[in-house]
């Protein structure tokens, strides 16, 4: 790499000698994260799984707290299986990622609170998952990767048994392949 | 997420080394102990209508024999609520011979009934129990039953001993002989249990750490039926109470759920979305191909064999909303059976095949009801606000069902005329999901 800079600083050196100019050295972009001197072409950068940009960082998206993949979790209304507008970026997101990354798989968990029959809420936690099925369906996501299963009501993520609990288990939650 | 299923499911072995292993009395002085404890208390909070009032006199010896009687036939019969028990103090001699009984005791006490009786230990150790039952008013002896008993079949005779005296006085058979299975939620563990009908003797015939849904017992009562998550989703499981055995029989693509036995026992009816949209499946009960019984575009699920098995009740949402449909197992044209309320769902058969039971949804308030399959009348026996899954006695007469409201999940009963109700409580968990097991399956040893 040494040589290739000792090379473009040459080249600027004469150019600059030709135009009478004072001397002005480019800075010559280093895209190399190594720094070894050795003759081989710099090494791509090796991002993890689903990396979107070139420059190489160990944080997965889906994990980043900073990052809207992080979230998983899309709330309902009572007795409702319809993707609220305030959850659309958050579809938009992960269909997104999954359109860039063909090899993940997701998994759509259904969920129901506990104001139904509990066989009711079984079809009621699937409606939910196969609305947010259809949802990134539309946004290019075939149904191949994407796995729909209810737990009705018999997951709860409260244990509550007032509206504030009750907003909490009406749910469907993303889960990637390995998760 | 743990994928080591041996870790967390464990079936019950110590329920088939109970049932053949008499030979080991410490098996038996562990299973002595522990039915001196009840895991359900059963209390009758509604009686309205008539009582026949009974006195029930203390067998003859009954003190000194390992296990009580008459105590046992006094709860049996007032649980029903159809009883009155007559109190018997006072009466200086308490007859336990014919020769011994003061009719205008009773009557001037209002017994319609009474029953007397002795125990008497044989030479083999076990128990001769001799029962007579009185007509007060016309003074004669209605009937006279005679067990012979092992020290650990005591209470069980009690059982039938007040299954006889029920259906001579009632006019109906009697389920004291029966068994209930219900799911019990302890923390983050889920145990189905299967217990004697006055909620003694719980026997854990499996334990996980992820739901167990849906119990439902085969016609013969030897096995059962329910919902596991113990593969991070639904699937169907049949288990043999005999032999511990269990078996996958539905692990289809997506949801496999709401089991439910065919009368001859061979086939289950399953809920599936293997195939997009819940729709409902007949597969063998030992697992198999799954046959479409109705194909349509809107979820239907939830489904049940009518009584002779020739057509399937189901919930389908093709109307809107949640209803009772019933078509032929061959396949057919649904027939719409609810439409009252937008929400009818969890539909379970009566065992004359007559009344369904289901779970009626109004607002957010679930009650249970009955459709008279004849007549497409509709009673709401329940005022909720959140009872679910209700389950026929087999004489046809109480349905128990789960109150899953508060922070305690509880059990109901309520007869089908709704005169009287009954709460079931476990001290130690959530109790739900009710399943009254079939006549034979008495826990007699």
């Amino acid at each position: 790499m040494k040589k290739l800079l000792i090379g473009v600083s040459l080249a600027v050196l004469l150019a600059a000698c030709a135009s009478k100019e004072p001397i002005k050295e480019t800075k010559v972009e280093d895209r190399s994260a190594a720094t070894t001197t050795s003759t081989t072409p710099p090494p791509t950068t090796q991002g993890t799984q689903g990396q979107q940009s070139g420059t190489a960082t160990r944080v997965d998206p889906l994990k980043d707290p900073n990052n809207p993949l992080s979230k998983r979790v899309i709330y309902f209304e009572y007795d409702k299986d319809a993707v609220k507008p305030e959850f659309t970026s958050l579809v938009q997101a992960h269909a997104a990622y999954l359109g860039q990354n063909r090899n993940r798989k997701i998994r759509l968990e259904g969920h129901a609170d506990e104001r139904g029959s509990r066989e009711y809420n079984m079809a009621l936690g699937q409606r939910r998952a196969d609305a947010v099925r259809k949802a990134v369906a539309v946004l290019g996501v075939g149904n191949e990767r994407v796995e729909t299963i209810s737990f009705g009501e018999d997951k709860p993520k409260s244990t509550g048994h007032d509206e504030a609990a009750w907003a909490q288990n009406r749910r469907v939650e993303i889960l990637y392949d390995g998760e | 997420m743990s994928n080591n299923r041996s870790n967390t499911i464990r079936t019950g072995h110590f329920f088939r080394s109970f049932l053949f292993a008499p030979a080991l009395t410490v098996v038996l002085a562990v299973a002595t102990l522990t039915a001196a404890h009840a895991q359900l208390t059963i209390d009758v909070t509604t009686s309205a209508g008539r009582q026949v009032p009974v006195a029930i006199i203390p067998f003859a010896n009954e003190v000194s024999a390992p296990q009580n009687i008459t105590p046992v036939i006094s709860a049996n019969l007032a649980r029903t609520g159809l009883f009155r028990m007559v109190n018997t103090v006072g009466i200086s001699k308490l007859p336990t011979e014919p020769s011994e009984i003061n009719f205008l005791d009773w009557t001037s006490r209002s017994a319609e009934a009474l029953v007397i009786g002795g125990i008497t230990t044989q030479a083999d150790g076990r128990f001769e129990v001799k029962v007579r039952l009185f007509d007060v008013a016309k003074q004669n002896q209605l009937a006279i039953f005679s067990y012979v008993a092992t020290a650990s079949q005591l209470r069980a005779t009690a059982h039938k001993i007040s299954d006889e005296i029920y259906e001579k006085l009632i006019g109906e058979r009697g389920i004291f002989s029966t068994r209930i299975a219900y799911v019990l939620k302890r923390g983050p563990r889920f145990d189905l249990q299967v217990a004697d009908a006055d909620g003694f003797n719980p026997q854990t015939v499996l334990s996980a750490l992820e739901p167990i849904r849906s119990p439902k017992w085969s016609p013969d009562g030897t096995k059962i039926a329910y919902v596991s998550f113990e593969n991070r989703k639904s699937s169907v499981f049949v288990q043999d109470l005999v032999t511990g055995k269990r078996a996958m029989v539905a692990n289809f693509r997506g949801d496999n759920y709401a089991p439910s036995w065919s009368p001859d026992g061979s086939k289950l009816v399953v809920t599936l979305s293997k195939d997009s949209v819940a729709q409902i499946y007949v597969i063998p009960a030992t697992g198999g191909e799954a046959t479409r019984v109705v194909e349509s575009t809107s979820m239907d699920l939830n489904a049940t064999f009518t009584g002779d098995g020739r057509d399937i009740i189901f919930v389908s949402e093709r109307s809107g909303g949640a209803q009772l449909y019933i078509v032929p197992v061959a396949g057919g044209t649904p027939r719409r059976l609810t439409f009252e309320g937008s929400n009818n769902t969890n539909p379970r058969m009566s065992p004359d095949g007559k009344l369904v039971a289901f779970v009626s949804r109004e607002a957010s308030r679930l009650r249970i009801a009955t459709l008279e399959l004849a007549t497409g009348q509709v009673n709401v026996l329940t005022d909720g606000p959140l009872d679910d899954s209700p389950s026929f006695s087999p004489n046809g007469r109480t349905i128990l069902y789960e109150d899953k409201s508060g922070g305690r999940g509880r059990l109901g009963a309520v007869s089908t005329d709704s005169r009287v109700k009954q709460k079931l409580s476990s001290q130690s968990g959530d109790v739900r999901e009710p399943a009254w097991g079939p006549y034979g399956t008495s826990s007699a040893r």
